[in-house]
């Protein structure tokens, strides 16, 4: 089998990008462990930015505006061209995905309508009620269908394969069939999605962002990025830590101590109050906790009640649900009960503006990839414009360097890597072990919460990486895969769990080493941000022995750092 | 203590399909996806189950819990009982335990032109539509593609042909978007043998829905739309 351009993933980042290598002329493969239509681009809730000025409050705003905004709620570890590039193109993509046909929420006058969000300086993030990412992939995968992509669906990629430098292919499971495959290509575009399962104790994210989509390059040479800068969302529901969407406070929700006390006046200016930056409010709402204001010791409370039930039903009716169904209350009549939750993985595999990687033919957008555009904390509204404006330049500049060659299908690669795969298969199904690899799972997912969470001081995160340094050894002793066939689940989750080991060592690796706090790193041994030692991107390069740490510069523009005020 | 009566069967194995009985520990709260969960982990790591978001919108986990169709990560363990009987989302072949072949349900979707046409050249901007133009389409397109309705829909278990609640939702959502502009190319196609008028209106499709949209509504005002067109010669001449 083969494409000029694989695409692996199918959420908003992979199929962009399947659509703008297509409509370049590409023949495109789309590949992923689930249908396109479940991917977790589906779960957001609360917009995408652009500076559309619809919004009578936000009729000054611009693309410059909001890259400002962008480069400092990253604390000025963003590159500044890339963000430029982003939030310049951001308009015209909306109007895109509006003209496919997307069910955006609209104002009076029949435009667009736009919410405020977390450190926007105008209300510009674009929503459709509280479904806002299900509404773009739904948009999207009607697009794919439309141009008749082919869509091969529940294939589980175990190997991205490189010789000399240059990528050749990927190696499947069907899922279907239980074989694994050999899938050539000219180009490789990984759009995998986040991390967050690494943290499975608490976090916002799907079962399927495991990480296994950054490490699976990372083995095959391409270094990672700024990968200790994890994004703790503020309201993750408590139980389960399903998202509560920041469009709650964008409405107008507060967040309510055990005093009754709207605290947030406590830690930046009454004019932001709820709509502080995430890393801000996160560290506020997990001192309220810490020092016994929270509720159960645990909480805080997501007040929606004086929004009214035609508001919440209205703008926020997917919360209701959630609420309803999840913790069996009604957020018309009761408060929320929130506290963070890992959301978000700002770092990702280095690439350039057009998803460039250090590997001929290698691409990443999305998630998954370190542009880097959200630099040390993002901003609410900007991940799923990251996905799509970075997916559609990835597309097509994947299209266009493959149009001029010819089938280069490195046969002989391609064979010994899937020869490889199946024997790796076999080893796993004969396994003697006896550990279990989900307990595996969990212990590492509650050292990553316990010593690489909101707060992280060296003590903790020197004993947790040993810790997790120790789980990975005993994953080699995991006891034996059942080889049942078709839909081996089993093989798959095992097979993500390698991945939460190697990109918890790389967050635990590269947060130990940054002796500063920038944006979601906050170290208490170190609470200042230190611009003439840490204004740097870390770079994560695979070795056995655990990741091989180097930094590079970040980019920089118009906007000199300065202190982040809100 | 719950217990779950799950449905089984490898084609691998060549034994018959059966149902097999798990003990789980009482988890307040515990959600039916938490429970198979459970025990894939712990108990049985051959059992197969398809799921991704545990938060009701990524509709990977449909399936037939207890007596209706539903999502397993939005069911509580606690709200049907201590006995849980959990079998695949009927009319579709089933691959292996609860995992069946969408394909053919992805394949009628397909058939609908699940896309936008508008009528002409987009606007350098956004097309203009009004509050009360997107609430025509509110709901039709809140669908997650979960193929609940597709399972408990009779007419799709005795006629391969037809389109299926999930593609005629879909439609409507085309039809009454003020900025499509292909209506009667529509309509033509969903009155045809196979389309609305297979409907029998049986409701199962509304009844099941997690998401408590109207598939049996949309293909009520589906069907008067098609004849109003039909006897207004918007539909070309009868054959």
């Amino acid at each position: 089998m083969f494409y000029d351009v694989i695409i692996v993933g199918g959420g908003l980042a992979g199929m962009r990008a399947a659509i703008a290598a297509h409509d370049a002329g590409a023949k495109v493969g789309l590949i992923s462990k689930i249908h396109p239509v479940r991917s977790h681009s589906g779960a957001a809730q609360g917009g995408i930015n652009a500076a559309l000025a619809n919004h009578p409050q936000g009729k000054d705003d611009t693309p410059e505006r909001h890259a400002y905004d962008t480069i400092k709620g990253s604390d000025f570890l963003a590159d500044q061209d890339a963000v430029e590039i982003m939030t310049s193109a951001a308009p015209g993509i909306i109007f895109e995905f509006e003209h496919w046909g997307c069910p955006f929420s609209r104002f009076e006058d029949g435009s667009i309508a736009q919410r405020p969000f977390g450190g926007a300086g105008f209300p510009r993030t674009c929503y459709g009620a509280d479904r806002t990412g299900l509404y773009l992939l739904h948009t999207l995968f009607e697009q794919v269908v439309k141009r008749k992509i082919d869509v091969l669906y529940e294939r589980f990629v175990t190997k991205l394969t490189v010789k000399g430098g240059r990528c050749a292919g990927v190696i499947v499971m069907n899922l279907h069939s239980g074989e694994f495959q050999a899938i050539g290509g000219n180009a490789v575009i990984f759009a995998t999605g986040g991390s967050g399962r690494v943290y499975s104790v608490n976090t916002t994210n799907a079962h399927a962002s495991t990480g296994l989509g950054v490490v699976i390059p990372y083995w095959a040479g391409i270094p990672l990025e700024d990968m200790e800068f994890i994004q703790f969302h503020p309201t993750g529901l408590d139980g389960s830590s399903i998202l509560m969407t920041e469009g709650c406070r964008g409405e107008g929700g507060y967040l309510i101590n055990n005093k009754g006390e709207r605290f947030m006046k406590n830690y930046v200016s009454e004019k932001i109050m709820e709509l502080a930056p995430r890393d801000i409010t996160a560290r506020a709402m997990q001192t309220e906790i810490n020092e016994g204001r929270g509720f159960e010791d645990r909480y805080l409370h997501l007040d929606l009640r004086h929004l009214g039930a035609k508001k919440i039903m209205e703008r926020l009716p997917g919360i209701r649900e959630i609420c309803l169904n999840f913790k069996s209350i009604d957020p018309i009549k009761d408060p929320i009960p929130v506290h963070p939750a890992m959301h978000y993985t700002m770092g990702g595999i280095e690439c350039d503006k057009d998803g460039v990687t250090k590997i001929d033919g290698f691409y990443a957008a999305g998630e998954c990839a370190c542009v880097s555009v959200h630099g040390a904390n993002r901003l609410g509204g900007n991940s799923l414009l990251d996905t799509v404006v970075f997916g559609a330049r990835c597309g097509r500049h994947a299209a266009d360097r493959v149009k001029k060659m010819s089938q280069t299908v490195d046969t002989d690669t391609l064979d010994s890597a899937l020869k490889e795969e199946k024997e790796r298969y076999k080893q796993l199904c004969s396994s003697s072990g006896k550990e279990n690899p989900y307990t595996i799972k969990n212990e590492l997912s509650q050292v990553m919460m316990d010593k690489f969470g909101i707060f992280r001081n060296e003590t903790d995160m020197k004993k947790g990486l040993e810790e997790a340094k120790i789980l990975k050894e005993r994953f080699a002793h995991i006891r034996a895969i059942p080889d049942t066939g078709k839909f081996n689940y089993d093989f798959l989750w095992v097979t993500e769990i390698a991945g939460n080991i190697e990109a918890g060592l790389c967050i635990a690796t590269g947060a130990l080493a940054r002796s500063e706090s920038r944006g979601s790193h906050f170290r208490i041994d170190f609470s200042k941000r230190d611009d003439e030692k840490w204004l740097k991107h870390s770079l994560f390069t695979y070795v056995p022995e655990g990741p091989q740490l180097s930094y590079q510069p970040v980019t920089m523009g118009k906007y000199k750092p300065e202190e982040r005020k809100y | 203590m719950p217990t779950f009566k799950v449905f089984r069967y490898n084609p691998k194995t060549g034994d018959q399909a059966y149902f097999q009985t798990y003990q789980l520990p009482e988890i307040k709260g515990m959600t039916v996806l938490e429970g198979l969960y459970y025990i894939l982990e712990n108990i049985d790591p051959t059992l197969a189950f398809r799921s991704s978001c545990r938060q009701g919108v990524c509709g990977s986990c449909a399936m037939h819990i207890g007596e209706k169709y539903r999502l397993a990560c939005e069911t509580q363990i606690a709200d049907i009982g201590d006995s849980v009987s959990i079998r695949p989302l009927a009319h579709m072949k089933i691959i292996r335990d609860l995992v069946v072949d969408l394909d053919p349900f992805f394949a009628q979707y397909e058939k609908i032109k699940p896309y936008l046409i508008p009528s002409g050249e987009p606007p350098t901007r956004e097309f203009k539509q009004s509050p009360a133009q997107r609430a025509k389409i509110d709901f039709h397109v809140d669908c997650i593609l979960c193929a609940c309705c597709y399972g408990s829909c009779p007419v799709v278990a005795t006629d391969e042909k037809y389109l299926g609640p999930h593609a005629l939702l879909k439609a409507l959502r085309f039809v009454d978007d003020s900025r499509d502009g292909a209506t009667n190319e529509r309509l033509a196609y969903l009155a045809s043998d196979f389309g609305v008028f297979r409907c029998h209106t049986i409701f199962n499709c509304q009844q099941v829905c997690p998401k408590d949209l109207d598939p049996t509504g949309a293909i009520g005002k589906l069907k008067m739309k098609a004849l109003w067109a039909k006897f207004t010669g918007k539909l070309g001449k009868n054959e």
